[in-house]
């Protein structure tokens, strides 16, 4: 591995650059701002040439797309069935209506849909391309929240110690002792059944693992002679926590970040199948799935694209996320 | 090694007290009150007083925490509000589903990973690596409720009526039983050898291979495979993927090329010295998916309509079944904590350089 001084992530102490004391006169900002660029330039050299980093860019950036011009793309109003529609009842529409595309040979007469009809007679492929948005902002919204309230309980755990460690610790035990997905039923329970209720569950039942990651790298930096001197110099406490420790914690926090939003797209899923998160007529894949479940036997469809749809998403965070950890870090050899 | 793993038993008290005031606050912060979720249109003023008298939910909450405690303190997990009966005989009926669901979910993503890592691993960056990378990527990244409804599809509609058919749901198929091992061996039992007798009959599997029951083993087994095949996929992945890297790393040691310069054949090499060193860190993973097999096994239940642990706690936190969600939860806690310890020392004990401190 190449010596890199600059290299400040792996908790080590920053080397200024001339090792004299007063031909040095570059401040400790100056010296802790300017290494960051080249981790990040390296990551994203290292990130790009990772076949499966890149297939998970290309899935996410089409998702992104999607669901940015979704009411472009969709055919029908993902709300309203067809048979308020006049030409389609003519035509004899019926509910779960496998897929019709005219150009792989379904009848003219036939109106088109091109994932089929749902329970509801409604035009399944504007319905998934809706839900798109919701898988997003359900990942963003549920890691977001628990990257917050995590990374506050990590860091006035390490950076106080003492009780206030004790108390904060034992309770992420505690969270941590169940199965993720039988707490998030349980707290979904008490708030009662509703897409935002379901994020919050999540959200808390993943808080844990950030507060982990957090509550290490403070502990990891805390008695470094840079922040020691920082404090020396009568720099305050929250200064020192936002400028000095916490970059520490990027790193980690992003590579768990962008995984925790697979886990949390899927238990989300999870959750909405079982009736407990989003709830209908809201165009959410895991609710699609769930109210068609029973009908497997005779409407596949129904089941079999948004499961496809939620495992692409899935997907596409894990192999970024793995691509992420890999390329971020600067232990690996290359 | 005593003094570690009784250091980490005691470490493990205060998490399970946590766990208990946990489960007993969230289910009392359940909206709605049980005695009119178990009654539903019978429910006056009157008998639903009456009801919560009779079991003690009038009182001040902290008395009722302490009068839990107690119970527990006995293993007494009370009775089911709704079904009126003790919630160790729901466990002893439902818990042997869940884990024979759930070993056998194991198994299947044990057999399956581990070759597929080393495949993957031996042949590195060949096409059987990106082959086998790409059904691992994708295996952990498919809802376990989408992967069972699916196979459920394939193999009984799709195969129906030939030799691949399974059966979508169940555990037995309509006119075979399977008799309590005490019953089919004609003893007469009572008590905690009759429980524990009732706890193992209900795993089919292993009741029907001891009484030498084959028609019944083999329609147990065909059950089980759909259900063990869509909860053991991620964890098969993930297994799998613990194994090449793991194995990877190893097989570039200095120690491997020794061993190839000593003349030894290649499965020696694989086998006797990277497997074995590799094998640690995939240990402790297989450990760590207990957790998402109880959790999978909520969803795994409802959809292949099997009655165990994860299906009833599902049902008893609908239905505001306050004791028996304090009950299963308390023991799925219990078995995720204790298989956790497990691991821990094993891992110490499997790596002598791991000195327990």
């Amino acid at each position: 591995m190449e010596e890199r001084p600059d290299d400040f992530t792996a908790g080590r102490t920053p080397v200024a650059p001339g090792s004299d004391p007063i031909t040095n006169l570059v401040g400790p900002d100056e010296v802790l701002l300017r290494p960051p660029s080249s981790l990040w330039r390296d990551a994203a050299r290292h990130i790009f040439r990772k076949r499966s980093a890149i297939v998970g860019m290309i899935i996410l950036g089409m998702l992104v797309v999607v669901s940015i011009i979704h009411p472009l793309l969709a055919t029908h109003d993902p709300n309203v069935p067809m048979l308020d529609i006049p030409e389609e009842v003519a035509a004899g529409v019926k509910k779960r209506t496998p897929p019709c595309i005219h150009l792989l040979g379904c009848p003219a007469e036939q109106p088109q849909h091109l994932l089929g009809l749902d329970g509801n007679v409604r035009d399944f492929y504007s319905r998934m391309v809706y839900g798109s948005k919701w898988s997003l902002i359900i990942g963003f919204t549920t890691v977001s929240f628990a990257i917050v309230i995590g990374t506050f309980l990590g860091a006035i755990s390490g950076f106080f110690g003492g009780w206030v460690d004790n108390v904060v610790m034992r309770l992420m035990d505690v969270l941590l002792a169940f199965p993720s997905l039988i707490l998030a039923i349980a707290i979904v329970t008490v708030l009662g059944p509703g897409l935002i209720n379901a994020l919050l569950a999540i959200g808390i039942v993943s808080i844990p693992i950030y507060a982990r990651i957090v509550r290490a790298s403070v502990l990891s930096v805390k008695e470094a002679d840079y922040v020691e001197a920082d404090r020396v110099l009568g720099v305050s406490t929250t200064r020192l926590l936002f400028h000095r420790i916490l970059p520490n914690a990027l790193t980690p926090l992003i590579v768990q970040g962008t995984l925790g939003i697979a886990t949390a797209i899927l238990d989300a899923a999870a959750l909405s199948f079982l009736g407990l998160g989003a709830q209908p007529p809201m165009p959410e894949w895991g609710s699609m799935l769930g109210a068609e479940r029973n009908q497997v036997f005779s409407a596949p469809h129904l089941v079999f694209f948004p499961g496809i749809a939620i495992m692409l998403t899935v997907l596409s965070f894990n192999l970024l996320g793995d691509g992420l950890r890999d390329a971020l870090d600067p232990r690996l050899n290359r | 090694m005593t003094g570690y793993v009784a250091r980490r038993l005691a470490l493990a008290v205060p998490v399970l007290l946590g766990i208990v005031f946990v489960v007993f606050t969230l289910v009392r912060m359940i909206p709605g009150d049980p005695c009119r979720a178990a009654l539903g249109e019978r429910a006056t003023d009157e008998i639903c007083d009456a009801y919560m008298e009779r079991r003690g939910l009038n009182r001040p909450i902290h008395v009722q925490f302490v009068t839990y405690l107690g119970e527990l303190a006995r293993f007494d997990l009370g009775n089911s509000f709704r079904q009126g009966r003790p919630i160790t005989d729901m466990l002893v009926e439902k818990l042997p589903v869940t884990i024979e669901l759930s070993l056998s979910a194991l198994l299947f993503a044990v057999a399956i990973g581990i070759p597929l890592g080393i495949v993957s691993a031996y042949w590195h960056n060949s096409s059987a690596d990106v082959f086998t990378m790409i059904i691992a990527n994708v295996g952990v990244s498919m809802p376990v409720f989408w992967l069972g409804l699916m196979l459920q599809y394939t193999f009984a509609v799709l195969l129906k009526d030939s030799p691949l058919q399974l059966p979508p749901s169940g555990r037995l198929t309509a006119g075979i039983i399977i008799p309590p091992l005490y019953e089919t061996w004609g003893w007469q039992v009572s008590g905690l050898i009759k429980t524990a007798l009732t706890f193992f009959s209900n795993m089919h599997v292993f009741n029907a291979l001891i009484s030498g029951n084959w028609t019944a083993l083999r329609d147990a087994l065909r059950h089980m495979i759909l259900p063990a095949v869509a909860l053991g996929t991620i964890p098969m992945s993930i297994i799998a993927r613990m194994t090449r890297s793991s194995l990877l790393e190893v097989m570039g040691l200095e120690y491997i090329r020794t061993a190839r310069a000593k003349g030894l054949g290649e499965v020696a090499v694989i086998a006797r010295h990277g497997l074995r060193n590799a094998m640690l860190p995939v240990v402790t993973v297989i450990g760590l998916q207990f957790g998402i097999l109880l959790a999978g096994a909520v969803l795994t239940e409802t959809i292949f309509n099997l009655s165990g642990l994860g299906r009833t706690l599902y049902d008893a936190i609908t239905g505001r079944d306050y004791r028996v969600v304090e009950g299963f939860t308390l023991v799925v806690a219990l078995i995720f904590v204790s298989v956790n310890l497990v691991v821990d020392v094993s891992y110490a004990y499997l790596d002598p350089r791991i000195r327990l401190e």
